[in-house]
């Protein structure tokens, strides 16, 4: 606790000078009151941010190794590594996944606040305000989890034991990365304490710049996050390109790893996007320019453009590692080799290429150019292609195998069954003339809900099961992941595809209130929320209980071949008692003659015969 | 941060078989492509906003004048590395401080400007002006403090020949807080 303890101290105290500072130059120089809650609060910040990271580790491991001072040594063992500052990327993996896991529950429970206040029209439990505050926190904070807890969590995990790496290429940013998060979390938190905002995750002007001032809480840290995405990506790029063990060539590159890649391709070069149109807004509202104030000759629509640049791409930076984990769920547990594979991975980064030139097809009701229109259009549909690539790829995995349907393996399943859902009602939001009509309604909220949950929830949950063993050392119970599947598929679909009809009938999102007659499809809509919320307590209970007492797992439950599974679980300190030769393809399955893919030291590789 | 991270991951190393220059290469020119969107930004905001108007109240002469004094300052940065890569510690030093001047000299210069300037930031071209100048004086001070640094440390013998990462990185982050200048002086002073 003590490096936490240290941390909370600096952090306040960096935060009072620099919000003293400021308050001792208005009342000094400009005569005015000391303290403004969004200058005090914007220049506050970064000093405790600041004073955040060297009090839980970040002088005393790193920062004095900059002046040319020695540093500590980290811990090597022990729980209390989770609370410090350590390079390991095994520890900064469970790091990531506990702390989104827990954020991914809380801002599930907010949301059903939401669905309560929408079971009838008119208000009952909430206030607007209120309403506006929960829908606001529960959006944002499910983007962070969803950018977050596949690369941050299992990337970091799972990534250099693929690669046959002792660690990620820059150990101490990796830490800081991570640490840079609980006060993105905190300061939300405060921001809901002080009212919240009223602008969703999406902070459009005019109304972020007129708004409380729990926006500019949000401002600083949604600003913050993107630090950690574009310091992550940028990590695992270069520790793709430079970490790889010996003979593990592109080609042999597990299919995770080229999700992982593809994602932070998008991460460190798109998130500035977001970065900017938040500062934008920031200095609107403390420093009193007009970027969007139309009174000078400010536009609104520039926001939109700049924040969208991101945020669009940011749905592959969700998507890719999670298409990624089940196209490698599906090959090891239908033992057949990945169908495909090149053209899977030509996909990725074509996907990765065309995120950038699509983002005004969020834009087609918001009086934009009408010459954008077509072009966006096309750009937008051929997106399809790319994705189709990777949809057959797995359908030509799973085709003639032995499917082994364990929990990991139903999850990978359902996501090929939701995607198809989500893909397909993405036409209509691609095409002008109907997303003239379905803009801004329900339709929206169901089909995003599809791709990001049913795509890249659901195969967060595979990689959960999937990978528990060997993060843990201990194997979870079945039946409890069989049943919070079956709860959470079922619910899900009975929550959104009604979502699809009361959008189509006209019920416009983010909205407190609602005409009467969509009460029936909303009653239904919220008690089925109830149900899918309730899969979650299986799980919780599941990976609580399996984590302290399950039955000790072997090396390799799933008998794969990839090297993750080569190693003891969970792994040494350093990864591999002796530095893996990657010697063959990690998929090939059923290949009478395939060479294993690893060998460590002189032994064979377990899973050769498979 | 990233670039301010580069000298220490060159001294720890964690048990890699190849040199960590390239690697540490590597994340800081993917550091500046990122960073460098954020001025783009910026920069396109200012054409969003204000087309191809500028004000003619720029005082032409201090702009040519801090454009110069930047220029020149990475003409000094590199004899520094240069310096330091051969071992000539004392002259790397000199080169590092006329650096850190220069550096100096701009950022007081761009304040200068903005205390004589004739628009204030609610005016469009103001919005653009004092944020554009503004995040890269941010740049300019940041690096100017971690020239600081480095060149105490020299002081103290710390980068013998063989061991000069962070004179380079330093050097590099110069380089190209000086290039987004090269592209911001012209869409502030020159369109």
């Amino acid at each position: 606790m003590r490096p936490l303890i240290n941390a909370l101290v600096l952090g306040i105290a960096g935060f009072a000078f620099g919000a003293g500072a400021t308050g001792l130059f208005r009342v000094a120089v400009l005569g005015r009151e000391w303290w403004s809650t969004d200058l005090s609060w914007s220049m506050g910040y970064p000093f405790a941010l600041i004073g955040w990271v060297m009090g839980i580790g970040g002088w005393k491991y790193w920062g004095r190794g900059w002046f040319g001072l020695p540093v500590a040594p980290y811990e090597t063992t022990g729980w209390r590594r989770y609370l410090d500052w350590n390079i390991d990327h095994k520890v900064i993996g469970i790091q990531y996944i506990v702390t989104f896991v827990v954020i991914f529950l809380l801002s599930g429970l907010t949301v059903l606040l939401v669905r309560l206040e929408l079971m009838r029209a008119g208000m009952q439990i909430l206030t607007e305000d209120q309403y506006n505050a929960a829908m606001s926190f529960h959006g944002i904070t499910m983007v962070a989890v969803a950018v977050a807890i596949l690369l941050g969590g299992f990337g970091n995990y799972v990534v250099p034991l693929m690669l046959g790496a002792r660690d990620m290429a820059f150990p101490n940013l990796n830490s800081l990365s991570y640490w840079l998060t609980p006060p993105v979390a905190v300061l939300l938190l405060i921001a809901v304490a002080m009212g919240g905002w009223d602008s969703g995750w999406t902070a459009y002007p005019p109304l972020s710049v007129v708004n409380k001032s729990g926006q500019t809480l949000f401002n600083l840290a949604v600003f913050t996050f993107g630090l950690v995405s574009i310091l992550g990506g940028i990590n695992f790029i270069v520790t793709i390109a430079y970490e790889r063990a010996a003979g593990l060539t592109w080609g042999r590159l597990p299919i995770f790893v080229w999700g992982a890649l593809s994602a932070s391709l998008i991460s460190f070069f798109f998130t500035q996007g977001f970065a900017a149109a938040l500062l934008m807004v920031l200095f609107d509202r403390v420093l009193d320019t007009s970027f969007f104030d139309f009174k000078n000759e400010g536009s609104a629509l520039l926001y939109e453009h700049v924040f969208w640049f991101y945020s669009h791409p940011a749905v592959y930076v969700m998507v890719l590692p999670g298409f990624a984990i089940i196209l490698e769920i599906l090959a090891h547990f239908s033992r057949k080799p990945l169908f495909a594979y090149r053209w899977v991975v030509g996909a990725f980064l074509g996907i990765v290429a065309l995120s950038g030139v699509v983002w005004a097809h969020h834009m087609f009701t918001s009086g934009m150019a009408d010459y954008l229109h077509a072009p966006f259009l096309v750009l937008t549909e051929m997106i399809s292609i790319p994705t189709g690539i990777i949809f057959l790829a797995g359908l030509g995995t799973i085709w003639a195998g032995k499917l082994w349907l364990r929990t990991p393996m139903l999850f990978a399943l359902s996501v090929l069954f939701n995607f198809t859902i989500g893909g397909i009602t993405g036409i209509f939001l691609a095409d002008v003339p109907t997303d003239l009509h379905l803009h801004d309604t329900y339709f929206v909220v169901a089909h995003f809900h599809y791709t990001i949950v049913g795509g890249e929830i659901f195969a967060l949950m595979a990689a959960v099961y999937y990978w528990f063993p060997k993060i843990t050392g201990r194997m979870y119970n079945e039946t409890l992941g069989k049943l919070h599947f079956w709860i959470m598929f079922i619910g899900f679909q009975l929550v959104f595809i009604p979502m699809f009809e009361v959008g189509v009938q006209g019920m416009n999102r983010r909205v407190a209130d609602y005409p009467a007659e969509y009460n029936g499809l909303n009653t239904w809509i919220t008690l089925a929320a109830l149900f899918l919320g309730s899969s979650f307590v299986f799980f919780a209970w599941n990976m609580a209980m399996s984590w302290v007492r399950g039955p000790i797992a072997e090396a390799n439950p799933w008998h794969a071949r990839t090297l993750e599974w080569q190693t003891s679980s969970p792994p040494p300190i350093h990864n591999f008692d002796e530095d893996p030769v990657i010697t063959g393809n990690p998929y090939d399955y059923g290949q009478p003659r395939a060479a294993a893919h690893a060998r460590l030291g002189a032994a064979p590789a377990a899973g050769d015969s498979a | 941060m990233a670039v301010a991270s580069a000298p220490a991951h060159a001294e720890h190393g964690h048990g890699s078989t190849h040199s960590r220059i390239p690697i540490n290469r590597m994340g800081i020119w993917l550091f500046f492509f990122s960073d460098a969107l954020l001025f783009a930004m910026l920069a396109a905001s200012r054409f969003y906003l204000t087309g191809t108007e500028r004000p003619h109240e720029l005082n032409q002469a201090l702009g040519l004048g801090i454009t110069s004094v930047l220029l020149l300052s990475s003409l000094t940065a590199y004899r520094a590395e240069t310096a330091f890569e051969h071992g000539n510690v004392a002259h790397g030093r000199a080169m590092l401080l006329a650096t850190i001047l220069m550096g100096a000299a701009f950022a007081i210069g761009v304040g200068f400007e903005w205390s004589i300037a004739h628009w204030v930031p609610s005016d469009p071209f103001g919005t653009a002006f004092f944020s554009m100048t503004g995040m890269h004086a941010l740049h300019v001070v940041s690096g100017v403090l971690f020239l600081i640094v480095v060149y105490v440390r020299a002081g103290k013998g710390h980068f013998p020949v063989g061991n000069t990462w962070a004179v380079t990185s330093m050097v590099m982050y110069w380089h190209f807080v000086d290039v987004v200048w090269v592209f911001f002086y012209p869409t502030l002073y020159l369109v």
